[in-house]
Parts: structure tokens; C-alpha cells; sequence
């Protein structure tokens, strides 16, 4: 029984530690601030980190695989204002929201194949395109273009009460992430996609001895992140009902964060999504109690994300090390 | 004997060569069906080189291979692989973070409804294993089984994913201890009855006795021999891995007779009782001035261990070591480098040259070393002391900047017995330095040693070939199993051969 319970540790350990950590910041801050027990607040932390999620959940398997994505936050960028020029110029926003999926994608797709196929490091790969992205966010408008359109404003204004809890709500776009969150579990632990991006981050070059497609899968996982900034870039433009050049300035890094206090090893071959999904939340507590607190600068933010990503990392360097000797 | 149409592995007149050096040289190899077939050779024999002209990872210069009656050209290893031949390396190629039941099924999965379904996953692992007589948790994380279970895991997907014909297991219980090799042992009898043919590569001889049923030895890069196990014994087999071959030396034997006169009485370096835990067994070992002293014995036999002891490599764990009666308490390669010890490594590319660095400033290195960072030596100085190592031994490089890593093996070896000998060492430990060199190049080094000698220094001669120890050393050191059995002066092939094999011829 003993040995059960301690093999479960072991295995899913670092994501029950960030659980915890999860929970504890959150009782911390509803203890310090009152009006933080109300489960609103709660569910602020999916509607206001909505494209965080979408970008980390991307994120995730990026770096499972060995690889990693900086242009995220450029994408987000690029697809906000993008879309905010095509629907000024009132094209049809069921042509421009796939559209927009169209070009996350294929830029995706583009660094995975400079990654893969052109031997360059996925880190100046993708940083590359983090500065493709934002330049060109830049070069379809200077400023900030407002979003007018009708079914972008009713998704972004009409709240959508939640069940039992009583005058909780959320939003249309908030839904994405999680549904995104389920795509990706089913993929990281039930298809053979997601469990050959395991084995490449654990070892490639036996991944490609074993006879996996290694160049394909590698290629697909940054059209996935990708995908994902994409999503993340409506939403983003949904929520604030405008398009910006200067969206998202840095958010590659929070999602990096997140990914890495979720559990997921920068050395890759390990991970879960899941464990993102509290790196997210995390995140969002400590944005929640330095506003509930009114009086520290939001920068306090960083740090203490800072602080838990390194805590993370030497969690998870203690397990490694752990695993090894038994 | 055995009819034609069982052999499934044919390779003729394979020859092979890298940058001059001539890896293989008109090898012949041949394979049953269920046939435990063992190769053997020294580093450097050509062991490697022929498996990986078998399993498609490098392409012969020359020769004809056929599989199964085919005239074949093995492409690649993915092409090795569709032909039945599988190969389990020692370092094993599977994700260490993947379950053990996913590394053997993964690519090929069950599925149930769009999901992979694990259970039956972890079911057919199982069974895959069992029919190997292996009865292990599958669900465990490869990275946390030990390297015979991994191993266990590699041979069960090589046999699954090509239904190997052929399975070449490159020294496969070198990180396995007694009771997994004979579950090991027990997984190749098993597949032995199925008629897989297997290649068994290693250098512990008591378990090609144990197991196989032909065995191959191999050369500097020539076929010895392939003989039925059964009607070949140890000594046998040892005299034809490193026995005396065809070249005769004579006036090596004359320099080495008159050497001998230049030999001081008193030893100035005395190694007592000294000894490292896991490494080797503690040994007594003095030398003089003017002496060379030969270490023969099996890889594996404890050799370089002793050299990386004298050198302070690893700290003893037992006995001490004494310098012109005093003591050494701090061990390291610089503190040898103050005593005057050098060490040429064996693996020369890992260990001894820097392979980006130009010759001069590779010959210079255990000198500058040894002066410390703020006592550069000029420019001007450094050409002359590449210069005259240059010409002394005879490296061939068109001038002194040469980035070390295009010149040959040979060459090379001739850089880093420069670097030492800049320092002028008085004791000078040599591991197998003649590896993988022309014959020429061979005898040269030999020469030099002994005229070393000459001039008053020491020389620890560490070789596999043991005509070489025997023509270079006046003293001969034999090493078996970690710890050194017997020394000689001027003794016989015979006793020498017979204090390597061990008791039991």
C-alpha cells in the first residue's frame, strides 16, 4: 500500500506540488483580502488570463518536445490587429476568425520547418518570428485599431451565468481555453502524436532510431503553438474589443513561467498540461492579490512568479535526481 | 556440416578505411540461423567497423554482402532493419522518460475508439517480455529500470518492430551484473531456439565459453579466424587475439639489449599496496630511470586503471603512492605534471588531442599547464619547441598551425607524445599508444620509447598486442581482472600468454 502511494508521488509529484502551491496562494490571499472568497474571483482568473492559457497550453507541448516558442506573444499581436484592420475594412468575421487560425498555423509551421529541416535552435528560430510577428503587427497599423463589429461585441459583452454558483458569470471566450486544456490532455496521454512528442524531448536521437516520425511530429507541434496564439489573439482582440501592435508584450515569458511551475521540464520529455493549467491559475492569484492590495506596483507580479518558477525548477531537480538513484 | 540455405549472413573481402588507416581488410564473416555467433578483437580490431557495415550505418569501400541468398547493399539502418538485422548498443537507444511498455510498443499502439489504449498496451508488453522469459513491472519509467531491464526493453523492440532475423547485441553485459546476465543469457538460448541468428560482441571470454557457438576473431583490421567454440581453448584463443605476429623487429631487440645497461639500480618511484575501490586492486609497482615497464593484459583488465592512478586521474582508496622517497598526498594531473609524470591516454580523441586547436598549440598545452596562466610562453618559443617535436617524430603536417583534427590517427597520437615530452617527464605512462597506426608508424613509437629510456627516463608501456610490450619493456607487468597477477623479465611467450588467460586454460 505504502510503496502504491509513494510510487504515485513520485510519478505525478511535481503536479500535486503545484496544486498545492495553487491552492495555498489562493487561501493566503482570500485570508489577507475578504472579497477574494467570493467565487467570482475565481473565475476572473480564466476570464482575465484567458490567452495565458491558450498560450501556454500550446506552449506546453512545445517544450515537452525539447523545442521552445517566443513568438507567441508576437502572434497574439499580429492576429489582433489583423483582425481588427479586416473587420474595420468589414469583412465578414467568420472569414476572419479562421483566417487568422489559418496564419497562426502556418507561421507555426514555418519556424517548425526552419527548426527541423534548416537545423536552426528553436529559440532564435521562433524568436525570429517573435519579431516577424510583432513587426508586421506594427506595419498594418502604428496605433491601436478598436473592433466594431457586432458578433465580436456580443461575445465580448454578453456574460453567461454560471449554475450554482449565484450571480457568478463568465464569458464566451473564456470557454476556449479549457476546451483547448481537454484537446491536449486527450492528446498528450491518448494519441500517438502526443506520446511521440514525449519521446522526442526524452531522447531524439532514439526517437529516430526507433523509427518514430520524428521531423513530421516536430514540425506539427509549433503549427499547434501556433494555433493556439492564434486563438489566443482572438480572444485576446475579443476581450478588449481592439487591436494592438503592443498586445501580449512579454507574455511569452509568463507562459514559460507557467508551463515550467506546472511541472514541465525545460529539458522536455516530461510534463503536464495540467500542471499548466495551475501555472496559469497561479498566476492570475498573484495578479488578483497585488490588485486586491491596491498599493504595490503590478510588478511585484513578476517577481513572485519569478521566485515560484526558480522554486519550481529545483522541485523538479529534486525529483530528477530522486528518480535516478531509485 | 551445416547446409547453405541456413546461412543467413554472408560478408566477403569487406574492407574499410578512414582517413587513411585501414579499419578492415579483406574480412570474411558468415551467419547461421540460431546461431550464438561471438566477435572478438581488441579496440581498434575492427569489431565496430563490421557491425556497422552489417547494420547499414557506414557503406565498405569493398566487398560483397549477401542476407538471406541475396546479394544486398545495406543503405541505411532503417534499411538494416526492414532485412531482419536489429542491433542493441551498450549505450541503449530508448526515451528514458517513456514507460518500459511504451518504448517496445510505441509507433505500434493499440487503439480503442481514437484513444490509445493503454491497457492492452501494457498487456501485450507484458506478453512480448514473458515470451522472453522476463517478468518485469511495464508501467515503471524506463529512465528508473536498471540497464538490464532497459536492456531487456531494446532487444524486445528490436525483435517486434523488424521480427529480426538478426540480432547484434554490441557488449551487452558490461553494465549488467552476474545474475541479470544469465537471465540475458537465458533470453538468447530462447531466441537461439526460435532461430534468430544473434552476434554477440565482448570482451569477457568466459561468457563466449558459456554461450556461443562460433566465435570470429578480428585483427588490426584483419580476420584472424573463425572457429567452433567448442574445439578452441583460452589460450588458444588469446594467442590468436594478441599473439605474436609475422613482423619481426631484430634491431629492436638489440636496442633493447643494450638499453638495458642504462637502467639505475634504485627505484625513484614506488607505487605500495596502492589500490582504488570498483577500479583496481591494489598493486606494487616501482620504478627506475631508464626502465621500461610493460602492463599487458585483456581490456578490461584493470590496465588504464593503473595508469590513471599514477597519474592522479582518481585517488587511491588504499596505499600510497612515493616520489623520491616522500610521499604523495595531493593527487591530481597537475600535481603529476610537477612530479614529472605525464600520461598519453587511450582514447585519444576524447581525452588527448583538442581536436579545434592547431598542432603548436596542442604540443605546448601540458607545458603551459604546467607554468600556470601568467607565465606565457612567447610565440617565437612555441614554434620552436612545435618545430622540433615536429621533426623529431616525424609528424606530417604541412606547418606548425594545422588544425590537429585533419591530421591522421597516427599523427595525432605523435602530437600528444610531443605535448609530453615537452615537459620533459621522467616518467612517461603510455596507453595503447600504437592503437589504430600504420605499421610504420608503430614501429617508430616503439623505437622511441626504448632511446627514451636511453636518455634516463621511465616509460609505462600499456599495449594489447603483446609482441609489442614484450619488444618494447624490460620489465613485463600482466594485469587479469583488476589486479596484477605476474611480472617478468625476459619470459617466454608462453608464460606470459598463460598468466593472462588465468588458471583456467
Amino acid at each position: 500500500m505504502i510503496q502504491q502511494a509513494k510510487r504515485i508521488l513520485m510519478r505525478h509529484g511535481t503536479l500535486l506540488l503545484t496544486f498545492l502551491v495553487f491552492v495555498l496562494v489562493y487561501y493566503v490571499g482570500s485570508k489577507l483580502y475578504p472579497t477574494m472568497q467570493k467565487p467570482q474571483v475565481f473565475f476572473n482568473l480564466f476570464i482575465n488570463d484567458a490567452s495565458l492559457l491558450l498560450v501556454s497550453i500550446g506552449m506546453t507541448l512545445v517544450i515537452i518536445s525539447g523545442g521552445i516558442d517566443l513568438s507567441v506573444g508576437g502572434v497574439i499581436a499580429l492576429t489582433s490587429v489583423a483582425s481588427a484592420a479586416l473587420l474595420r475594412a468589414s469583412v465578414n468575421p467568420f472569414i476572419v476568425i479562421p483566417l487568422m487560425i489559418v496564419i497562426g498555423v502556418a507561421l507555426g509551421a514555418l519556424m517548425g520547418w526552419i527548426i527541423q529541416d534548416l537545423k536552426v535552435q528553436p529559440f532564435i528560430a521562433t524568436l525570429m518570428g517573435l519579431f516577424f510577428a510583432r513587426g508586421m503587427a506594427y506595419i498594418i497599423s502604428l496605433t491601436s485599431v478598436s473592433i466594431k463589429d457586432p458578433f465580436y461585441k456580443t461575445l465580448a459583452l454578453t456574460p453567461i451565468y454560471l449554475p450554482f454558483f449565484p450571480k457568478t458569470y463568465i464569458y464566451a471566450t473564456t470557454l476556449v481555453g479549457p476546451i483547448m486544456l481537454l484537446v491536449v490532455i486527450y492528446l498528450s496521454f491518448f494519441s500517438r502524436f502526443g506520446r511521440t512528442i514525449y519521446a522526442i524531448g526524452s531522447n531524439e536521437q532514439s526517437a529516430v532510431l526507433m523509427g518514430l516520425p520524428v521531423r513530421r511530429t516536430k514540425i506539427m507541434v509549433y503549427a499547434f503553438s501556433g494555433l493556439c496564439s492564434a486563438l489566443g489573439g482572438i480572444v485576446f482582440s475579443m476581450s478588449l474589443l481592439a487591436g494592438y501592435g503592443q498586445f501580449a508584450s512579454g507574455m511569452e515569458l509568463d507562459s514559460i513561467a507557467a508551463v515550467v511551475i506546472g511541472g514541465t521540464a525545460l529539458t522536455g520529455g516530461v510534463g503536464n498540461v495540467l500542471g499548466t493549467l495551475f501555472g496559469v491559475l497561479i498566476h492570475g492569484t498573484i495578479v488578483s492579490v497585488l490588485q486586491f492590495n491596491g498599493t504595490l506596483s503590478s510588478w511585484w507580479t513578476r517577481i513572485g512568479v519569478g521566485l515560484l518558477t526558480l522554486i519550481a525548477i529545483g522541485i523538479q531537480s529534486v525529483f530528477y535526481i530522486r528518480q535516478k538513484r531509485s | 556440416m551445416v547446409e547453405t540455405s541456413n546461412e543467413i549472413v554472408n560478408m566477403k573481402s569487406i574492407c574499410k578505411s578512414f582517413l587513411g588507416v585501414q579499419a578492415l581488410e579483406n574480412v570474411d564473416f558468415n551467419l547461421y540461423k540460431g546461431e550464438i555467433h561471438a566477435l572478438v578483437g581488441e579496440n581498434g580490431a575492427g569489431k565496430t567497423t563490421l557491425i556497422k557495415v552489417l547494420t547499414g550505418v557506414e557503406q565498405p569501400d569493398f566487398g560483397e554482402i549477401t542476407i538471406n541468398q541475396q546479394k544486398t547493399v545495406i543503405r541505411s539502418p532503417q534499411h538494416a532493419q526492414t532485412l531482419g538485422i536489429s542491433t542493441v548498443y551498450q549505450e541503449v537507444n530508448l526515451c528514458p522518460h517513456l514507460s518500459v511498455a511504451e518504448n517496445i510498443l510505441i509507433g505500434r499502439e493499440p487503439h480503442k475508439f481514437g484513444f490509445i489504449d493503454k491497457r492492452a498496451m501494457n498487456d501485450m508488453a507484458r506478453e512480448i517480455l514473458q515470451g522472453l522469459g522476463v517478468d518485469l513491472d511495464v508501467t515503471q519509467t524506463l529512465g528508473a529500470c536498471s540497464v538490464a531491464v532497459q536492456q531487456m526493453a531494446a532487444i524486445a523492440r528490436a525483435l517486434e518492430i523488424s521480427s529480426a532475423k538478426v540480432l547484434v547485441l554490441d557488449e551487452p553485459t558490461s553494465s549488467l551484473d552476474a545474475h541479470e546476465t544469465e537471465q540475458l543469457f537465458g533470453v538468447i538460448r530462447r531466441l537461439k531456439s526460435e532461430g534468430v541468428a544473434i552476434i554477440f560482441i565482448t570482451h569477457f571470454l568466459n561468457q563466449i565459453y558459456e554461450v556461443a557457438d562460433r566465435i570470429t576473431v578480428l585483427r588490426n583490421g584483419k580476420l584472424v579466424g573463425t572457429y567452433d567454440v567448442k574445439s578452441l581453448s583460452r589460450l588458444e584463443l588469446i594467442t590468436k587475439m594478441i599473439g605474436r605476429s609475422l613482423v619481426e623487429y631484430d634491431e629492436m631487440v638489440n636496442l633493447k639489449k643494450e638499453s638495458r645497461q642504462f637502467i639505475k639500480t634504485e627505484p625513484w618511484l614506488d607505487a605500495n599496496q596502492l589500490g582504488r575501490f570498483g577500479s583496481v586492486e591494489p598493486f606494487t609497482l616501482d620504478l627506475r630511470a631508464g626502465e621500461v615497464v610493460g602492463l599487458a593484459g585483456l581490456l578490461g583488465s584493470g590496465r588504464t586503471e593503473v595508469a590513471q592512478l599514477l597519474f592522479g586521474i582518481d585517488n587511491p582508496t588504499s596505499g600510497s603512492l612515493w616520489i623520491d622517497g616522500k610521499e604523495v598526498k595531493e593527487h591530481s594531473p597537475l600535481k603529476s605534471i610537477e612530479y614529472g609524470v605525464a600520461l598519453c591516454p587511450e582514447d585519444r580523441k576524447n581525452e588527448g588531442i583538442i581536436s579545434e586547436l592547431t598542432v603548436r598549440e596542442n604540443i605546448i598545452l601540458a607545458m603551459q599547464a604546467g607554468l600556470g596562466w601568467f607565465k606565457y610562453i612567447r610565440i617565437q618559443e612555441q614554434y620552436e619547441i612545435a618545430d622540433k617535436y615536429i621533426k623529431l617524430l616525424n609528424i606530417a603536417t604541412p606547418f606548425a598551425d594545422q588544425p590537429v583534427k585533419n591530421l591522421s590517427g597516427g599523427n595525432q597520437q605523435k602530437v600528444i607524445l610531443a605535448r609530453w615530452l615537452a615537459t620533459n617527464p621522467r616518467l612517461l605512462i603510455l596507453d595503447e599508444p600504437t592503437r589504430g597506426i600504420d605499421v610504420g608508424a608503430k614501429a617508430e613509437i616503439q623505437k622511441l620509447v626504448l632511446s627514451l629510456a636511453q636518455e634516463g627516463k621511465s616509460c609505462v608501456f600499456i599495449s594489447s598486442e603483446l609482441e609489442e610490450v614484450q619488444r618494447t619493456s624490460h620489465r613485463v607487468v600482466v594485469m587479469r581482472e583488476q589486479k596484477k597477477v605476474a611480472e617478468f623479465t625476459d619470459e617466454s611467450d608462453e608464460k606470459i600468454m598463460q598468466a593472462i588467460a588465468g588458471s583456467s586454460l
